[in-house]
């Protein structure tokens, strides 16, 4: 017995190496993409998510993912495995997102992730788009006779998770009104939830799509409103790994292929008809025309599949934030060309 | 010489090789980790450096004990979460301990009752996992407690709400000539002791050295209060309206219900182990001790004092010191509630914004090793300074 303990300690330790000595390659800037290789390999794609946000990030009974930033996943996934539904979910804290992310562990992350200078340029990671624009709000019980921020008085508490850039936010914001406040943060959105619905704080205050979604857990949603004013900038985003151009620009087009395909109207149910399309940048969409995926050593189909699969990102956007009421109205989130913010290049 | 030293046949040689064999072996698996991990950290692009303790914090902590806000740097950000972490262990070990006594004794009390109710409640709250009481105090007992327009007031100085425990701030003036008097008396004291101790043993006079060391310890810093300009005065909390619904308490000094909570939990959870070392103690110590105690008209407290307890007292330090590491270790857990402690400010938001989860996870790990082994250094003086002294 003895014996064979000391055998599985004398394994751990090996197999520790080996997973020390297996990270060693980071295939820096060669042509050929280490993570799609491996991808491949593994079937599966290795995707960071939040621990349950509605609309972004949420599991259900049986386990099943969905979201805005599940989707991003699942366009990957269809991209390169030709299957969306190949993907191996990680949920993740605010806390270890990015280096799960840096150590490997996952190769994307669709975790409502703010994309910030220091972020991208700092600690390795590379924000490849922007999939929901987004904005820091407050929440105040309806009863309050709080109506604007500019009702706040010296001493307000304020509950908000730890880690993410509100906790920054709130500070300049508070600071610029010059409002001495009470900061309250937990490690975790339940926690905060929980403390603000139980009266410890005054206000909560995250990203709005946040509030609107973490509103519906209250134990009366209708005694709590949003506050009209946004007090910065909250562009979320997928992140990956810096080091591996290929894979970068793999899930950078997985995405901008979904707003785009929404830009040209096509969708899940019309794309494969579209074939024959008359306009050729609807048919470099659906891949009958063009070489467009040869650029990341994919078939021509990867975007089609996509479309097939995973929807445009109006539907993906309709069915997770619309129709679950967290934000019926798409505000910045909507297509450049009907008055919103949502852009990206051409795919060509 | 050294050849000879160095033979194979010299046992101290021998037993040297393997034991610098392993030191060695040691040494090469940490720097092989050391350096591959820096190689891989050079790969990803992340940079390694202790730079960043000098940038701006640029965040706002609830609760600290000195001067911050998010103007001051990470250092300080980090040496705040130390010291909530210092203040909750040292309230935790307080409260622990005092518990821990009281319910170890009341365990082996003849009423029924008394050691009923002990017995229950060590194995309830020893039973139930710390983070789940943590949870229990924090989450059920604020929603018992009432918002700040309908406070618990305590003679209206001071109020319990959902927001925290506001309390009257204290304000001296000429605070350092009060201290240089406590400091005085429990000087005086000592030597009122040592001299007393002097005169029991040489000439078997007892001196009742508590009624003159508790007469110092008042008059001495009452003197000092009345003649010698030190005063003070009371900042009472009061009510403050921040909106037709929202109340506040301004002034005074708020202690947030977060380290109540966190101070609660672990030493509710502490105290149960020190009980049952404590119980362990005293029937640790001979039947004979106490009949023979008993037989020369000592009576029961005096018992428990001056023969039980300085024995038991062996027993119970070694195991007790562990409590006390679990408990500092265990304050980790407050980030679950929201206590600024250093894992939740220093390990987390800090962490978070810079990225520097190396450097910050060592210096986080570093620092609960050194709290960990100045407990221990301080507990096995005090252990080896109650061990038995063969006169």
């Amino acid at each position: 017995m003895i014996k064979s303990i000391k055998t599985w300690i004398l394994i751990g330790f090996a197999s520790l190496l080996l997973v020390a000595c297996g990270q060693g390659g980071g295939g820096a800037g060669s042509k050929k993409s280490k993570t799609l290789e491996n991808t491949k390999k593994a079937g599966f794609v290795k995707c960071g998510v939040s621990q349950g946000l509605p609309g972004f990030s949420n599991a259900d009974e049986s386990g099943n993912w969905s979201g805005i930033d599940v989707d991003v996943c699942r366009a990957v996934a269809a991209a390169v495995l030709g299957d969306a539904d190949k993907v191996k979910y990680t949920p993740l804290s605010a806390k270890e997102r990015f280096t799960a992310l840096t150590s490997g562990e996952i190769d994307v992350l669709a975790r409502n992730t703010t994309w910030t200078l220091s972020r991208d340029a700092d600690i390795g990671l590379t924000f490849v788009g922007v999939n929901f624009y987004d904005g820091q709000g407050f929440m105040v019980r309806k009863n309050s006779g709080i109506n604007s921020v500019n009702d706040f008085k010296n001493g307000i508490s304020a509950c908000t998770n730890t880690g993410t850039t509100t906790e920054l936010n709130m500070r300049d914001f508070f600071n610029s009104k010059n409002i001495s406040y009470e900061p309250i943060a937990f490690e975790k959105a339940d926690e905060v939830v929980a403390a603000y619905d139980a009266g410890r704080c005054d206000t909560y205050t995250t990203d709005k799509s946040g509030l609107a979604a973490q509103r519906t857990k209250m134990s009366n949603p209708d005694e709590h409103k949003v506050l009209p004013e946004t007090i910065s900038k909250e562009p979320l985003g997928p992140v990956v790994r810096q080091g591996d151009a290929v894979w970068e620009d793999i899930v950078r087009w997985s995405l901008n292929t979904m707003i785009e395909a929404e830009e040209y109207g096509v969708n899940s149910s019309n794309a494969s008809s579209l074939k024959d399309s008359e306009n050729p940048a609807i048919k470099r969409l659906v891949g009958s025309e063009g070489e467009l995926g040869a650029a990341f050593g994919l078939d021509n189909d990867w975007s089609l599949r996509i479309i097939e699969q995973v929807g445009n990102y109006g539907e993906s956007y309709k069915k997770h934030i619309a129709d679950t009421g967290i934000l019926p109205n798409r505000g910045p989130n909507q297509l450049w060309t009907k008055g919103g913010i949502l852009y990206v290049p051409p795919a060509r | 010489m050294i050849f000879k030293k160095f033979n194979i046949e010299n046992k101290k040689a021998r037993d040297l090789i393997p034991q610098a064999i392993t030191v060695l072996a040691l040494i090469s698996v940490i720097i092989y980790f050391a350096t591959n991990a820096q190689i891989n950290m050079g790969n990803r692009g992340i940079s390694f450096g202790f730079g960043f303790l000098n940038q701006e914090a640029s965040f706002d902590i609830t609760f600290s004990m000195i001067e911050y806000d998010g103007s001051h740097s990470y250092g300080r950000a980090f040496l705040v979460g130390l010291l909530n972490t210092i203040l909750v262990s040292v309230i935790g070990i307080f409260f622990a301990t005092i518990l821990g006594v009281i319910v170890g004794i009341s365990r082996l009390s003849d009423n029924y009752l008394i050691a009923k109710v002990a017995e229950w409640y060590v194995e309830i709250f020893r039973n139930i996992p710390l983070i789940l009481q943590i949870f229990f105090w924090y989450f059920a007992a604020l929603r018992a407690l009432p918002l700040p327009e309908n406070g618990i007031s305590f003679y209206d100085i001071s109020f319990l709400t959902i927001k925290g425990w506001y309390v009257p701030k204290f304000i001296w003036t000429n605070f350092n000539i009060f201290l240089l008097s406590v400091i005085s008396a429990f000087i005086a004291i000592y030597f009122i002791n040592s001299y007393a101790t002097k005169q029991r043993e040489q000439f078997g006079k007892q001196i009742p050295t508590s009624i003159i060391s508790f007469a110092t310890l008042i008059l001495i810093p009452l003197i000092t209060f009345f003649f010698l300009g030190v005063s003070l005065t009371f900042e009472y909390p009061v009510l403050k309206q921040l909106s037709p619904t929202v109340f506040t308490y301004a002034g005074g000094v708020s202690i947030i219900p977060e380290l109540i909570a966190l101070a609660l939990a672990l030493s509710m959870y502490t105290a149960t182990f020190i009980a049952e070392n404590v119980r362990a103690g005293i029937l640790g110590v001979g039947k004979g001790q106490k009949e023979a105690a008993a037989s020369i008209g000592l009576n029961k407290n005096q018992i428990l004092k001056l023969v039980v307890m300085p024995q038991a007292l062996r027993i119970i330090i070694p195991p007790t010191t562990n409590q006390y590491l679990n408990l500092t270790k265990n304050s980790s857990l407050a980030a679950a509630i929201a206590y600024p402690d250093i894992v939740l400010v220093f390990a987390g938001t800090a962490l978070m914004q810079t990225g520097r989860a190396i450097e910050i996870i060592s210096i986080t790990m570093l620092t609960y090793l050194t709290l960990s082994i100045s407990i221990s250094i301080f507990m096995n003086w005090y252990n080896k300074k109650m061990a038995i002294k063969e006169k």
